[in-house]
């Protein structure tokens, strides 16, 4: 069993399903002959053609429309914004025509959208970005967030067979940093709307997603060492639809949650899982829900101030040490 | 007026009402923004410049020509630049120094480490910085000709269009909305045969840039971008058009990008044929000298103290800020508002 990074392992996912169904193709921009801009799809258009792997204009609502086009007649488009922040252009495509869609007037638009988002890469305000909460707010639209070189190949896989519309959004940070063995010739899928137990643990529980999967797990073994307290790290996975019952789970195992996420805080997707506890697992808490989040401001490209505004694991312990004791 | 060297035969006049002291300041401002380029490119390989680095090789001719057809000095016209338009932003009074902070994010940067690279703006001076979303100045400095218009005050706006961002929907509605308003504003398309990696023919099926002016209804010229006179004289003539009140007028320069989309890409898509023919035949640096010297407009020891001094002048601003700490860690937040001035720091986060 190969060791395989993040990146390869979303690159196999998405091969393998242009191998398996000739309906799958993508388009974006500079994906063919270059690519990708990470070389996500470096060899694609040498084994499946022009026809299945289409370079397109820098345009991102027609890419997002014409993907959904092409999904209404019955192929599967995955479309690539070259970076996530690129996707703010097809906004109104994406939450006024295709996640209504289904809805409205009944019609299938089985597309994937994907892009490399995140920060800790000094790429400044608009290669960094984190725009889940701004999609997470329209129903309609799936959103799934892998951590893991195997949960990028099992997502990309499971978004695409997905019948409804998936944005999928995958962390530069991770593409090249994690390694894993991933089993060839095995079928991976991860099915869309189920969290991952990333650690188990009994005197508390981080819910978090994306790149602070990794920075949670870290603060969690310096809690274990240091302070001899025992962290559940839950991987989301998908952030819509979310996995209520995993998040209920581990809150009514140990009792005290800290939510965790790379996105800024105001609006940001913590709220609604903090909602939803409050709603469904209250009488198990014994303490406040609490949040590490980014700070409040556009993603800023000196190192002295992206790092100061993204949650770091000195971050999670300090806030995991606080709530134990509470 | 610049005295004129007494040439040994009669040289041909200086075109566009340029006087040779016009003709040795544009190629002064050639000369520091390749020099510059060239100091950031060694900054980048010894890990100063934190982020991607863009050069602008080749296209340096139709940024300077093109912003030195505008009114400079506190409050005159304004120009957007885009990421290889460095050579704008010099001509209308950048400093070197200040590029060089903002790549390697310094505290003292213009933007005090938040932006990157030519991403930032002084509107006194007459730049506008972009945003990395293609397309978006078009509509924005469209909105600032619209004031000169509303103010009736006799300024120009220009922006700079890559062949890839006229496939944005921002473009097409900026360009559509200033031609309908007939406001005061020159458009620069630059079709430099790449956007990334991809070449012209995919992203769009007319032959010209300028073919697309038409379903605007603006005029548009197109010229040879490394030609650093044409451009100039282009310009000019759109730029006195605007500031007649006769409307938007679209520019397209042909030129080539010599690098890769930024430092990391290895061009591998680029016939290396044409990458070398452009350099050797096609320099708008190398052929501007050709010109002034075959025209005796200007003597070669000009020119040599010119690269000295943009040498001695790259130096010394490097020299300025490279060891300039970077921002302190919580002048991240402030800023995003006039009030609050800052954002609130995260509790686990009081020291």
């Amino acid at each position: 069993m190969a060791d395989v990074t993040y990146l390869e392992a979303l690159r196999q996912g998405l091969w393998e399903e242009m191998e398996r169904d000739p309906r799958v193709f993508i388009l974006g921009e500079d994906v063919g002959l270059y690519g990708g801009a990470f070389k996500v799809t470096d060899g694609f258009v040498k084994r499946f053609g022009e026809s299945r792997v289409i370079d397109t204009p820098i345009s991102e609502a027609a890419i997002v429309g014409a993907a959904a086009g092409a999904a209404h007649m019955g192929l599967r488009p995955v479309a690539e914004m070259q970076f996530i922040d690129f996707i703010s252009c097809a906004y109104d495509m994406l939450t006024n025509y295709v996640a209504t869609a289904r809805y409205r007037a009944g019609l299938a638009t089985p597309i994937v959208v994907r892009g490399p988002c995140g920060g800790y890469v000094r790429g400044g305000p608009f290669h960094s970005q984190n725009p889940e909460a701004a999609f997470f707010h329209t129903p309609g639209l799936k959103i799934v967030y892998p951590a893991t070189a195997r949960d990028a190949k099992g997502l990309i896989k499971a978004s695409i067979r997905d019948d409804d519309p998936v944005i999928y959004l995958e962390h530069k940070w991770l593409y090249r940093r994690i390694k894993e063995p991933v089993p060839e010739g095995e079928e991976i899928l991860t099915p869309i709307g189920e969290a991952r137990l990333a650690r188990e643990g009994k005197h508390l529980s981080i819910v978090t997603y994306g790149a602070t999967v990794w920075k949670s797990l870290e603060a969690a073994e310096q809690l274990e060492k240091e302070d001899g307290l025992s962290t559940e790290v839950l991987d989301l996975r998908t952030l819509l639809p979310m996995d209520d019952a995993a998040i209920m789970r581990t809150v009514q195992k140990t009792n005290k949650v800290l939510l965790v996420h790379e996105d800024t805080r105001t609006g940001g997707v913590a709220g609604e899982i903090a909602a939803r506890i409050n709603e469904q697992a209250f009488a198990w808490l014994d303490g406040p829900i609490m949040r590490v989040t980014a700070h409040d401001v556009p993603l800023p490209y000196a190192p002295t101030l992206e790092d100061f505004v993204l949650p770091q694991t000195e971050d999670i312990v300090k806030a995991a040490r606080w709530l134990a004791a509470y | 007026m610049a005295s004129r060297a007494a040439p040994t035969r009669e040289s041909p006049p200086i075109p566009a009402g340029l006087a040779r002291a016009h003709l040795l300041e544009m190629y002064r401002f050639l000369r520091l923004t390749r020099t510059l380029e060239e100091r950031l490119t060694a900054l980048y390989r010894q890990s100063k410049v934190i982020g991607g680095l863009f050069r602008s090789l080749g296209q340096e001719g139709e940024s300077v020509a093109s912003a030195y057809a505008l009114e400079r000095g506190p409050n005159r016209d304004v120009l957007s630049p885009l990421i290889r338009n460095l050579g704008s932003m010099l001509v209308m009074g950048a400093q070197p120094a200040e590029i060089l902070r903002q790549y390697m994010a310094k505290a003292g940067s213009p933007t005090h480490g938040r932006e990157m690279n030519v991403h930032f703006n002084d509107l006194e001076r007459g730049f506008l910085g972009q945003i990395s979303h293609l397309g978006d100045m078009i509509p924005v400095m469209t909105g600032i000709a619209l004031t000169f218009k509303l103010r009736g005050e006799a300024r120009v706006g220009l922006v700079y269009i890559g062949d890839g961002a006229t496939s944005t929907g921002t473009f097409h509605e900026g360009l559509n909305f200033a031609a309908v308003q007939k406001v005061p504003l020159i458009v620069i398309g630059e079709y430099n045969r790449w956007a990334y990696s991809t070449p012209p023919h995919k992203q769009f099926a007319v032959q010209h840039l300028a073919d697309k002016a038409q379903g605007y209804g603006i005029p548009a010229t197109t010229v040879d971008g490394n030609d650093v006179l044409a451009v100039y004289e282009a310009t000019r003539s759109a730029v006195e058009r605007a500031r007649r009140g006769e409307g938007v007028h679209f520019i397209e320069v042909k030129t080539y990008r010599r690098k890769g989309h930024a430092e990391h890409d290895d061009q591998h898509y680029v016939p290396r044929d044409e990458l070398e023919r452009w350099a050797k035949e096609n320099d708008p640096v190398d052929r501007y000298v050709r010109q002034l010297l075959a025209n005796e407009w200007v003597e070669e020891r000009e020119l040599k103290e010119i690269d000295e001094r943009a040498r001695v002048e790259i130096d010394e601003a490097t020299d300025a800020c490279v060891d300039e700490p970077l921002p302190a860690a919580d002048t991240a937040l402030a800023g995003v508002y006039v009030d609050p001035p800052a954002a609130p720091r995260h509790w686990y986060r009081i020291p």
